[in-house]
Parts: C-alpha cells; sequence; structure tokens
C-alpha cells in the first residue's frame, strides 16, 4: 500500500469496532455484546469523526483533484484506490459527524439486540464512507452495493409493522438500479481497460487520444447510471421506495438513509454521470430538469396530503433532491455549488427532522399527525428546536436550507427559466407543507388525554438537535465554510462537462 | 513403460480408484462399523487426489494418455483447465465428505457404501472431465451417475429418498440415451470419437444434430434449464449431506466437462452451439429465479438456486472460449465454494434429530446460533453474486466475458434474474435475522462448523482481497 493511509483507517474504524462487538457477541453471549457494545461503538464513531477531521486538515481545499490517495493493487484493471476531493470530503465529514449523533439516539431507543444494531451500523457507516473515497469504479460499486445488506436488516430487524414490504421493496428496487450500473461498469472496464475514475473522467484513450466513449455510447452508460443514482437520490417516478423505507426504519435508521444516502445519488451523478458522460449529460439537461420540477412540485403536494409525520418528512426529501438534480443538471457554477450545499444542508435538515420524529415517536409510539395537537404547552424547548428545523426545511433565509435552494434556484434559472419557476413554486408549496405540520403537532389546544404527561427533551435529545440546530443555523450564516472546500470541485466538474 | 506414464498422468484418478477398491474389500470385511474409518480415509484419498491434480497443473502438463491403436490420440487427457476443475472438485468432495458425519449419524446412515459411492462419483467426475473422447466421456459421466441415483436413494427407510433415487435414475438414463445417441451421431458424420477428429471434421447437419443431443445430455447432468425438472425434487427427498454433495462437486465437473466438451471437441463449430447455450443459459437463470419464489421448501430453494447459477456460468461458456473459459472457472470455483457452506451448513441444521425442512424453520437462527446466522448470511450473499463478498467477482468475471463477446441482451437478463432470485435469498435472511425463534435447534456438528466458518472467510474477506490469485490460476487453465 502506498500513500497516506488516513482515509483507509477512516473507513475501517468503524469495521474494527463492528468486528470487535460481534467477536463478544459469539464468545460471549447476547448479554455481554449489549452491555459492551454500547461504549465501543460511541468509541469507534467518535473515533472515526476525528481520524476523517484530521483528514480534512490534511486537506488542501485550494488544489483541484483528489488528494491523500491511497492506493494497492487489487486485480485486473482494478485497484485499491481511495482518495478525496472537495465533494467527497464534505460528504465524508457529513456521514462521519452525524453517526455518533445517530448511535447516541439508538441506545436510547432501541431496547431488542442492541448488540446486533450496532455492528450493522459501524458497517454501513464503513460502506457510506468508503463509497465517497473510492476512486476505483469497482471498488465504488462494492461498497456502494455493499451497503444495502446493513440497511437491509436495519429495516427488517428493527422497523415498524410493515417492515417485510418497505425492506425488501428498498433492496430489490436498488439492486435492479445498480446491476444496470454494473453492466455499465463492465463495458467501461472492457474499452478503457482500467476502472481508475480519475482515467475514466478524462474519457479520453491515453494511447491514440480519442475519446474513450463516443456520444452514442455514452447515451447508454448514462441511462445505466441514471438508473442507478435516479433510484438512489431518489427522482419522481422511482421514488416510491423512500417513503415506505423510511416509516418502517427505525429514527436513526431513517436519519443515515435521509442524510447520507440519498446523497449517494447525487454524489454519483457529480462523480461519474457528468464528467465521464458530458455530451450525453447535455443531451439529458431537458429530461433531468422535467423531472426534477416534477419531483419538487409533486413530491410537494403528496407531501402536503400526509397523515403519517415521517412520511411527510420523507416526502420532503424527495422534492429537496429535486433541487440537487436542478442544480446538477445547470452546468454553471452556482448550480453545482449549489447542489453540493443542499446535499449537506439537507444531510442536517433532514437527519434533525427525523430525530425530532423520533423524540415523539419514542414517548407516544405513533407518529400520526392527527394523535398530536398543542405539544408546545408541555414540550417548548422541543417546539422552538423544531421550529427551527422546520423554517430551515422550508429553506428560511438564515438557515442552511435556503442558501442551497436559492443557489440550485439561480444556477437553474440561468439554464432554464421555466424551470427554475418551477423549483419556485416548490418553494411556497414547501412552507404549506411544513407550517401546515408544525401547527397541528406544536401549536393549538391539547386535546389529547395521552399527551398531558409528554415530557420535554431529555439532556441527550437536547445535546444531538442542539448540535444539529448549531450547524443548520452556522452554516446558514456562513456558507462559505463549505463553498471554499468544495469550489475546486465543482469547477473541475465543470471543467470536464464542459462549460 | 508406456502404462507406468499413462498411469502417472492419471494420477488423481488412480488414487481414488484404487482406494474405492481397497475400501470396498475393508468394507465387506468390516462392515458398517468401520464407515467412520472410512469416512476419513476417503476424504484423505479425496484430499491426495486433489493436491495431485494441483501439482499437476503447478507444473504445467498437458499430456494424453492411454493412447492406442483405436485411439491414437489417447482416451485421456490431463489439460491444465480439467486438472483445475478436477481439483476444485475432489477439494469440494472432501469437504462435503467430511462435513456428512453428524447427518449420517442421525438419519441411521452410517453404512460404509457412503464414503465410497462419493468417492467412486467422484473418479467418475474426474474421469469425464478429463476424458478425450466421447467413449471415456461416456464412462465417466455414467460412473458419476450411477453414484448419484443410489446416493439419491441412500436412505433406505424413506418413501422420498427412494421417489429421488428413481426419479433421477429413470430421467438420467433418458438423458444418457440422449448423450449416446447424440455421440452416435457425431461420431457417424465427423469419423471419429476423440474430440480431435471431432474438431477437425467439416460442419454438418448431421454433427450438429448429434452435437445439439449431446448438449441436452450434458445439460441435463449440469442441472441446465429446460433438462433440470429432476434437480428439485431429487434435491427434496435425497438425504441432506448428499445434496450438499450434488450441488458442489458434481456441480462444478459437470459444468466444467460442458465446457471442455463445447471448447475443445467442438471449438471449431462455435458458431453452431453458441446461441443454444446463450438460450439455455437465459432459460436456466430465469426459471432457477422465478421458481424458487413460492417455494417453501429449503432443499427446492437450494435447488433452483443451483439451476440459476449453472445459467450464470453458461453465460461464460457461451462467450467463447477465448473470453469465457477462465470465467467459468472462476465463477464455478466460487460459486461451489459458498455453496458448500450454505448448503452443507442449512441442511445440517437440526431439530430434535430430524433435519430442518421448511425456510420457517430457520426462524430466529441468529438468537440461537449467531455465528452460523452470520456465515450463512456472507454465504448466501455470495451465492447472489451480492459484494463485497467474493461470489460477485464470478458474476463480474461472466458479465465481462458476456458484454467483452457482445451479449449484452444474456448480461441483462441475468441482471434481471439477479433481482429476482434476490426475492428468496432475502427470504432466508429475513427467517434468520428477523423472525422469532422456534424450539431450539440441536447442537451443530463440529465439522460443519468448521465448514461453513472456513467457507465463509475464504468468500469474505479473504477472496475478496486475494481474488487476483484467482484470476491468475483460472486464466492460466483456460491457456492451457
Amino acid at each position: 500500500m502506498t500513500g497516506s493511509m488516513i482515509l483507509t483507517v477512516t473507513i475501517f474504524l468503524p469495521m474494527v469496532g463492528a468486528l470487535l462487538i460481534l467477536a463478544l457477541r459469539i464468545v460471549g453471549g447476547a448479554a455481554l455484546a449489549a452491555s459492551a457494545s454500547k461504549p465501543i461503538a460511541i468509541l469507534s464513531s467518535v473515533a472515526t469523526l476525528v481520524v476523517s477531521l484530521i483528514a480534512l486538515s490534511q486537506f488542501d481545499a485550494s488544489k483541484a483533484g483528489y488528494q491523500l490517495v491511497d492506493f494497492a493493487p487489487w486485480f485486473g484493471g482494478s485497484s485499491y484506490k481511495l482518495g478525496v476531493d472537495g465533494l467527497a470530503i464534505s460528504l465524508v465529514i457529513l456521514t462521519t459527524a452525524l453517526m455518533p449523533l445517530c448511535i447516541l439516539q439508538s441506545i436510547k431507543s432501541i431496547e431488542d439486540r442492541i448488540g446486533e444494531y450496532l455492528i450493522a451500523f459501524l458497517l454501513l457507516e464503513t460502506l457510506m464512507i468508503g463509497v465517497f473515497c473510492a476512486m476505483d469504479l469497482v471498488l465504488f460499486y462494492v461498497f456502494f452495493e455493499g451497503g444495502l445488506i446493513p440497511m437491509f436488516l436495519i429495516i427488517g430487524v428493527w422497523g415498524g409493522k410493515n417492515k417485510l414490504y418497505a425492506a425488501f421493496k428498498f433492496f430489490l428496487y436498488t439492486l435492479l438500479g445498480s446491476l444496470l450500473l454494473l453492466a455499465a461498469l463492465v463495458y467501461m472496464s472492457i474499452v478503457a481497460g482500467t476502472t481508475d475514475i480519475p482515467t475514466l473522467q478524462e474519457g479520453i484513450n491515453p494511447q491514440t487520444g480519442a475519446l474513450l466513449f463516443p456520444p452514442e455510447v455514452q447515451t447508454w452508460l448514462w441511462l445505466a447510471f441514471f438508473a442507478s443514482f435516479a433510484v438512489k437520490l431518489p427522482m419522481w417516478p422511482v421514488h416510491t421506495w423512500l417513503p415506505d423505507a423510511h416509516v418502517e426504519a427505525p429514527t436513526a435508521g431513517s436519519v443515515v438513509l435521509a442524510a447520507v444516502l440519498l446523497k449517494m445519488g447525487g454524489y454519483g451523478f457529480l462523480r461519474f454521470s457528468l464528467p465521464m458522460f458530458p455530451e450525453a449529460s447535455h443531451l439529458f439537461q431537458p429530461l433531468m430538469f422535467g423531472l426534477s420540477v416534477i419531483a419538487i412540485v409533486y413530491a410537494s403536494l403528496v407531501a402536503f396530503r400526509q397523515t403519517d409525520i415521517k412520511k411527510l418528512v420523507a416526502y420532503s426529501s424527495v422534492a429537496h433532491m429535486g433541487f440537487v438534480t436542478l442544480g446538477i443538471f445547470s452546468f454553471n457554477e452556482a448550480g453545482i455549488q449549489g447542489a453540493i450545499f443542499q446535499m449537506i444542508s439537507h444531510g442536517i435538515i433532514s437527519g434533525a427532522l427525523f430525530f425530532s420524529v423520533g423524540v415523539i415517536y419514542d414517548r407516544m409510539h405513533t407518529r400520526e399527525i392527527a394523535f398530536y395537537g398543542g405539544l408546545v404547552h408541555r414540550m417548548p424547548v422541543y417546539a422552538a428546536l423544531f421550529m427551527l428545523f422546520s423554517m430551515a426545511n422550508v429553506g428560511l433565509p438564515g438557515t442552511s436550507g435556503f442558501v442551497g435552494e436559492i443557489l440550485t434556484m439561480v444556477g437553474g434559472f440561468q439554464a432554464s427559466t421555466w424551470a427554475a419557476a418551477g423549483a419556485a413554486l416548490g418553494v411556497i408549496l414547501s412552507a404549506v407543507y411544513m407550517l401546515t405540520l408544525y401547527r397541528r403537532t406544536v401549536f393549538g389546544e391539547m386535546t389529547n388525554e395521552k399527551l398531558f404527561d409528554i415530557n420535554d427533551l431529555t439532556g441527550l435529545e437536547f445535546f444531538i438537535l442542539g448540535l444539529l440546530a448549531i450547524s443548520a443555523l452556522g452554516l446558514g450564516v456562513f456558507p462559505s465554510m463549505i463553498f471554499d472546500l468544495t469550489k475546486a470541485s465543482a469547477m473541475e466538474v465543470l471543467r470536464m462537462v464542459g462549460q | 513403460m508406456n502404462f507406468l506414464a499413462d498411469i502417472t498422468t492419471a494420477l488423481p484418478e488412480t488414487i481414488l480408484l484404487v482406494f474405492g477398491l481397497v475400501g470396498l474389500l475393508l468394507g465387506a470385511i468390516g462392515g458398517d462399523r468401520i464407515s467412520g474409518l472410512l469416512r476419513v480415509l476417503a476424504a484423505a484419498a479425496l484430499a491426495a487426489a486433489a493436491v495431485t491434480a494441483f501439482v499437476q497443473f503447478g507444473r504445467g502438463e498437458s499430456v494424453p494418455a492411454f493412447a492406442s491403436a483405436v485411439a491414437p490420440d489417447g482416451l485421456y487427457k490431463a489439460t491444465l483447465f480439467t486438472l483445475f476443475a478436477k481439483g476444485v472438485t475432489y477439494v469440494l468432495a472432501a469437504f462435503a465428505l467430511f462435513m456428512s458425519g453428524g447427518a449420517l449419524k442421525s438419519s441411521q446412515m452410517e453404512r460404509y457404501e457412503y464414503p465410497l459411492l462419493i468417492t467412486f462419483g467422484s473418479f467418475g467426475a474426474g474421469m469425464m472431465l478429463s476424458a478425450n473422447d466421447l467413449m471415456t466421456l461416456y464412462v465417466g459421466i455414467e460412473t458419476l451417475s450411477l453414484s448419484s441415483y443410489v446416493l439419491a436413494a441412500f436412505r433406505r427407510d424413506s418413501l422420498k429418498s427412494a421417489e429421488a433415487g428413481l426419479k433421477y435414475f429413470v430421467l438420467g438414463a433418458l438423458a444418457s440415451g440422449l448423450l449416446l445417441y447424440g455421440s452416435a451421431l457425431v461420431y457417424g458424420f465427423s469419423g471419429g470419437t476423440s474430440y480431435a477428429a471431432i474438431a477437425a471434421a467439416p460442419s454438418s447437419v448431421g454433427l450438429v444434430f448429434g452435437l445439439v443431443f449431446l448438449i441436452c445430455g450434458l445439460s441435463f447432468k449440469a442441472s441446465a434449464a429446460p433438462f433440470h425438472i429432476w434437480t428439485p425434487d431429487v434435491y427434496e427427498g435425497a438425504p441432506a449431506p448428499v445434496v450438499a454433495f450434488f450441488s458442489t462437486a458434481p456441480k462444478i465437473a459437470a459444468v466444467g466437462v460442458l465446457a471442455h466438451v463445447m471448447f475443445n471437441a467442438f471449438g471449431t463449430h462455435t458458431a453452431s452451439w453458441k446461441m443454444i447455450i446463450a438460450i439455455i443459459s437465459a432459460l436456466s437463470m430465469l426459471v432457477g429465479a422465478f421458481g424458487a419464489l413460492m417455494q417453501n421448501s429449503i432443499k427446492r430453494i437450494l435447488a433452483y438456486s443451483s439451476i440459476s447459477n449453472v445459467g450464470f456460468a453458461l453465460i461464460a461458456i457461451a462467450s467463447g472460449v477465448e473470453k469465457g473459459a477462465a470465467a467459468v472457472l472462476v465463477y464455478m470455483t466460487l460459486y461451489v465454494i459458498a455453496t458448500l457452506g450454505m448448503f452443507g451448513g442449512v441442511l445440517a441444521l437440526r431439530r430434535a434429530g430430524k433435519p430442518i425442512d421448511q425456510v420457517s424453520d430457520l426462524n430466529g437462527l441468529v438468537k440461537s446460533k449467531p455465528g452460523m446466522a452470520l456465515g450463512l448470511l456472507i454465504l448466501i450473499f455470495s451465492v447472489a453474486g451480492i459484494p463485497p463478498a467474493a461470489g460477485f467477482w464470478g458474476k463480474l468475471q461472466v458479465f465481462t466475458a458476456g458484454i467483452e463477446d457482445g451479449m449484452l441482451w444474456l448480461v441483462l437478463v441475468g441482471a434481471l434474474a439477479s433481482v429476482v432470485s434476490l426475492g428468496y435469498y432475502l427470504r432466508l435472511v429475513w427467517a434468520m435475522f428477523v423472525k422469532p425463534a422456534k424450539e431450539p435447534l440441536d447442537k451443530t456438528d463440529i465439522s460443519v462448523a468448521a465448514t461453513v466458518a472456513i467457507t465463509t472467510i475464504l468468500v469474505f474477506p479473504v477472496l475478496t482481497i486475494t481474488i487476483q490469485i484467482l484470476l491468475d490460476a483460472a486464466a492460466r487453465a483456460a491457456g492451457g
């Protein structure tokens, strides 16, 4: 192995924790694993965060291209090659920062088989970080598809009533998209003789100087990649697995799903579709704009009609991911920077919203909107924080949600007035459903007797939500924290897509 | 001494044959009391045969043997391709035997014939792989088949086992008939039974007819659709350890022999069989994927899983010798390793002395046997070809071969079949991890636990990381 080891350590540190718990579980039995797993999981996820921050400190944001590269030969034209650019490292930090919070939350709310749960969670973390760090297409695919297994188990074992349907739908939907990606990947590796991502991004045969993938081939490859990323993101009309998966998943599972797993779709477009198939990306720009606007408007309308809080937040995620695709395919700096920012911001806000839903779900074991009402009388602190996250989700200036939405719309406007106008409609609609949700759950008289002795946030919940609130506000006020980090890679994407 | 040279070339099979005959004598004297001893000895003989095959593979020998006036090219030929396939076959057979002890004891099948039948079956598998002539091929296949029929019916007090054996025998005899008929036609139109003579013959309608019959017969042995009908019934009726054997050693041998015959004997007639194999491949993948969805019996599900996986291996065969020969070996090797652990592990689970049968019998396995459940999880995902388990590399190799050869449609059928078959693989996972536990299972035999552990660790992470070694070996085998 040559190069910097730091990414390898970041990726496999959670796995070490998982293996440790696993060894305890097999040798010492369930009871020992349950008690010992909690400190191990917290420790390994916090250590991962620390290592990833060290990686961030070694990262030079002013340079384009991949840094902290780690390399080892693997097989054929593929290698174990890791590296990050601004886009990747910001998503890595998002993952590693959210993970300790998820684990803290789970330790309190999951009672059944906590040891196994934490094993699955830590393995998921390894695979998620790996997706963002992989610089080889096969390695990327391994992490990308491998992540399905722990998530399937998290939804399946610790999910709600209808978990069978949700878990299978999640797995099979995503797998179908992935296999088309696999076919495209195989084709590309045959033509190019390598699966090295930077080489494929340049798209030029080093011997002849000719294009590796002529435009008509690009079209098909683009569609295959699209199948996978559109499901993952998710885009309308293949978004239907998401509300099911969200509703059935345990709180922390929903958080990870919304905050990180969905980002793999947007990351995929930015990392593969645009740089590798620029002609096809331009060709499909109208399609992507159309689907983005439909996603934004349609998902917002659907969200408004939901009676289940989690489902509402899930549809709002679909709508917000529409802004991401709108920004990405506007092929200008504002759009792409905005899309990346929107991904990070949505990671924080949707994560916070799912945590907030989890807070009342843990107390009342229902997510029916109609069940709640007047929470502000008993839970003032919760009401204040939930208000902040709702506003951030709507895109109120001063929160991170605003920056992402406005930039993607500015970018979209430069590319297509109609698309931006449609997206702007979504901003209004998001205010409609979020404020309605807030009014119906938090304000008004408390009529439901069961709610009378509901307690306000515990210290831990306040800690989790408080940190997320600070992040949402901090990024809203100082968005340049992200922009400085991702500018070089956004420009690099633009260079490769030919704008 | 020409004879001595021939024997040396065929040393792996000679070891098995000699042991089998000596074992028969010992068994006749000692009876069922020495069945445990014979099992150990047979596993050792198989291991020795495997080592010999791998040593020959390492030396890079590719020599014909048993040449005579009637068969100037030699009836037997040790090529790198067959040596590799044989080595893996013997290792798998040895492991299948090694892990069968507890199951045999609990269902009163501890008879001395068992290890000997496995030995003779493996000998047949080795002979058919090493055949350089349709006559040897037929005799090898029949040796394997006859042993298999008896093994399927080995549980004498069980009606289902007897039915499985009879069904297998009747249908197998039909397939053998087809095979013979095809051989006769091929002989008639090519003027020879040796692979070299067939390859040298000009293409003709009669030859193609013979080829089609040959493919039918060989596909039956490999349980590829539409010749798969026997598989679920035989797997369901046959005793569990026998199924673990059927689905591993003879499976890789059957697919290997199909590849070997197509690539060598009919290597010059590629255009005649390419599409046939491709269609058989597509059918197998789809039948295997859809057929298992509605099944509740674990053995039937596993049977369909093996049909589907043979279909994947056939993608590589259909891609032709240059692109597909290495891929078929990689795929089948990874497949049988994972299958041995998965079939062997699942089928060795017993409740109150009786082997489990329904998917629901796996419920809550993770609570009672967490290690076993985790191992099976990894093995199932390997068989399903989901990364990071090593089975994914096999799928990647066959897909690469298929796309390189321009058969994108077949690869897409494979992708579809993968998604559909996940439907039942996930059901097994679901039962083990999600469903509440039933009454406790019996203690796992140490040999089964060891086999599951070894195969699991091989599949992930060892082979995931060191896949290049297997790829190199397979490429070397394909080149020779």
